[in-house]
């Protein structure tokens, strides 16, 4: 490493413990960007040697997660799974982590391009392109458009990408070699237009209902795009290969979204040469994702934090989240967007029969909502308020980003 | 389950014959393929809901834009959406001309956003001037900044609702013609000019209210409904929900 990128490697490492010992966050954003200052080529100088994995998508970071336990099958493995997913957060990640031979990095699916060149990666998993917080973000299409461009100018990387999102198989169409997987699409209102030739894009029904995992054939009407034959799929409780062979998947993560999760990650350890019946022991070590999945005791109930964050990720979180009582808490804060338009992009149907307590800053727009939806709700002042109102056992709480981030809070004070 | 979202991916053929359907408030939720940025479906769900509460039948039916627009339903809804299908949108409604058969028959257009652009004369996407179907007396322009954040205003006294209160998400402005009055005087946002918001002719209505404004508007949602059924007033419902987001966010911006 170049004396320039050394001095601001060590410089990013120690913004990032000054920032942390401040209380001001991870310090993953704050160290980068010093180190970025200093040199621009820093985040290059840091990714070589190694060998990277990106992954990129709506909904990223748990995927992220179970990749680098698979692949830390071989070897010790950098990874920014719990921190931020921009070049600053990629850069302060390499840093902190020392000299590893390998690294899977979450990567905003903005900054995807600038990544790939930055770190000329070995493999990069596409998983999924929907609607996050439209009042700052490109459209869809637009943004499947941008991958188009960044994976037609390298030749020698593995894609790993979606079959059941049309806009990450367009965007895929580029690339010189992709290994397809299925891990299902629950939200396809991003995906109705065909990104090529603007006809309608039809689907078949999901073959195991719409929570299932499984994905459904899809096809345009316009043109030749049509979902491709994915080598890796979910079958049952567990994942099957390339080769036709079936892997039990146990997790300590809920639901059969992440059985999906585990896939990909399946397929991206199958990359760096490791076997599927090597990898998926390590998946099943992982508790929790930057505190998300994690089960706190209080008061004899067992509350586990769900984080969602976009409809995609709301329709996911009823699939992780146990029949129990379920809190739902939304705040509209910068970080979150400003508009709780999307709450009526999400059907809260799955949600008719729990006991469904609602708390937050916008909790008045969720109620609308719910009512509209036909799902009877309480509204609570706080968490508190409502681990006491309900029996012990299960509590189920998802939130989006601020609120779960208060909810961590509260939490973390109590205990 | 039942689910709210009932008629993807397969919506239902369009038109259907009246006979079948005579009793049932049709309500035509309008290229949702082109106009759905951010919970537009929304209105369609409240006004079906606030129908079906008071005990109307409802025929919810979505119009892909391959697909005539019905000409018989009572209440036609427009949804916002990035320019290019916008654009697409407009050229499609007036190469379809239903819509216009629609509203000289008498139905409701209820707009939000893109959707309200594309009613006036002439608007603007991608750089261009784009035709519009000219149901309201209006036109669009490049404003000198995005307008995004929080909107309300006092409606036109004319139509007897309360304050308007929605999120606008545009870069457009627009300017009436004497055909088309204001749907509301600003008081906090942007709306047309940063004077006005909205603008209503008969039974067409748009706002740049975006998303679904009908869920901080009940009373603009019955207004919708009472149209589309000819009647001066609907049995009350319990609007306690809706009362209390109005009542938080018009406070939160000052303009209790």
């Amino acid at each position: 490493m170049p004396l320039r990128a050394k001095v601001a490697s060590t410089v990013s490492r120690t913004a990032a413990a000054l920032s942390r010992a401040a209380g001001r966050g991870d310090g993953s954003v704050i160290g980068g960007w010093l180190g970025l200052k200093i040199d621009p080529e820093l985040l290059a100088h840091l990714a070589a040697g190694r060998q990277i994995a990106l992954v990129s998508g709506t909904n990223g970071k748990t995927t992220t997660r179970l990749a680098t336990a698979a692949v830390g099958v071989r070897g010790e493995v950098a990874t920014n799974s719990f921190g931020a997913n921009m070049p600053t957060g990629h850069t302060s990640a390499l840093a902190k982590a020392g000299a590893t031979p390998y690294a899977v990095l979450e990567v905003d699916e903005h900054y995807l391009a600038q990544v790939i060149a930055a770190t000329t990666p070995r493999v990069v998993a596409l998983l999924n392109l929907s609607r996050d917080q439209l009042d700052r973000a490109k459209e869809v299409a637009m943004m499947a458009q941008l991958w188009r461009e960044a994976l037609r100018s390298v030749t020698d990387v593995a894609v790993i990408a979606n079959a059941d999102d049309p806009m990450v198989v367009w965007a895929a169409g580029t690339a010189a070699r992709v290994t397809w997987f299925s891990a299902g699409q629950r939200w396809t209102d991003d995906s109705w237009v065909c990104p090529e030739c603007g006809a309608h894009i039809a689907r078949e029904p999901q073959p195991d209902g719409p929570t299932g995992a499984g994905g459904a054939a899809w096809h345009c009407t316009g043109c030749a795009l049509r979902r491709p034959d994915p080598q890796w799929t979910v079958e049952d409780e567990g994942v099957v290969d390339p080769h036709g062979r079936w892997h039990k998947v146990e997790l300590q993560l809920p639901g059969r979204v992440n059985v999906g999760n585990a896939a990909t990650a399946l397929a991206v350890a199958a990359e760096f040469g490791i076997r599927p019946e090597q990898a998926v022991v390590r998946l099943g070590e992982v508790t929790s994702v930057a505190g998300r999945y994690a089960q706190v005791q209080r008061d004899g109930r067992t509350i586990r934090l769900l984080l969602a964050k976009n409809p995609a990720s709301w329709l996911e979180a009823f699939d992780m989240a146990a029949e129990a009582p379920t809190l739902l808490s939304i705040n509209a804060r910068d970080p979150d967007g400003l508009d709780t338009s999307w709450l009526f992009d999400v059907d809260f149907a799955p949600l008719r029969g729990r006991d469904v307590l609602i708390t937050g800053d916008r909790a008045y727009d969720l109620a609308v909502r719910l009512e509209v939806n036909a799902v009877p709700f309480r509204h609570v002042p706080t968490l508190a308020e409502a681990v006491r109102t309900v029996p012990p056992g299960r509590l189920e709480v998802i939130a989006n980003y601020t609120a779960f981030q208060d909810i961590r809070a509260e939490l973390d004070r109590v205990l | 389950m039942s689910s709210d979202r009932g008629n993807r991916p397969a919506p239902r053929p369009a038109p259907r014959p009246a006979s079948a359907t005579e009793s049932a408030l049709r309500i035509a939720w309008v290229y949702p393929d082109l106009l759905s940025t951010y919970g537009d479906r929304g209105n369609l769900l409240i006004l079906a809901s606030r129908a079906a509460r008071r005990g109307f039948p409802v025929e919810p039916v979505e119009v892909r834009s391959d697909q005539p627009l019905p000409t018989g339903a009572d209440i036609y809804l427009l949804g916002g959406g990035e320019d290019g299908p916008q654009a697409l949108a407009a050229q499609r409604l007036l190469a379809d001309g239903g819509l216009h058969r629609a509203v000289d028959a008498g139905s409701v257009v209820f707009a939000v956003c893109a959707g309200y652009q594309l009613l006036g004369t002439s608007f603007y996407a991608k750089g261009a001037q784009c035709a519009g179907l000219e149901l309201l007396d209006l036109h669009s322009d490049r404003g000198p900044s995005r307008a995004v954040g929080e909107l309300a205003g006092t409606v036109d006294p004319r139509l007897r609702l309360a304050t308007l209160t929605g999120f606008e998400n545009h870069g457009g402005r627009t300017h009436l013609g004497g055909g088309s009055a204001p749907l509301a005087k600003v008081s906090v946002g942007v709306g047309n000019d940063g004077a006005t918001e909205g603008a209503w002719r008969g039974k067409v209505l748009g706002t740049y209210a975006h998303g679904p404004a009908l869920s901080r508007n009940p009373g603009l949602a019955d207004l919708l409904l009472r149209w589309a059924v000819g009647v001066d007033a609907l049995p009350r419902l319990d609007d306690g929900w809706p009362d209390r987001l109005r009542g938080e966010r018009l406070a939160a911006v000052g303009a209790a």
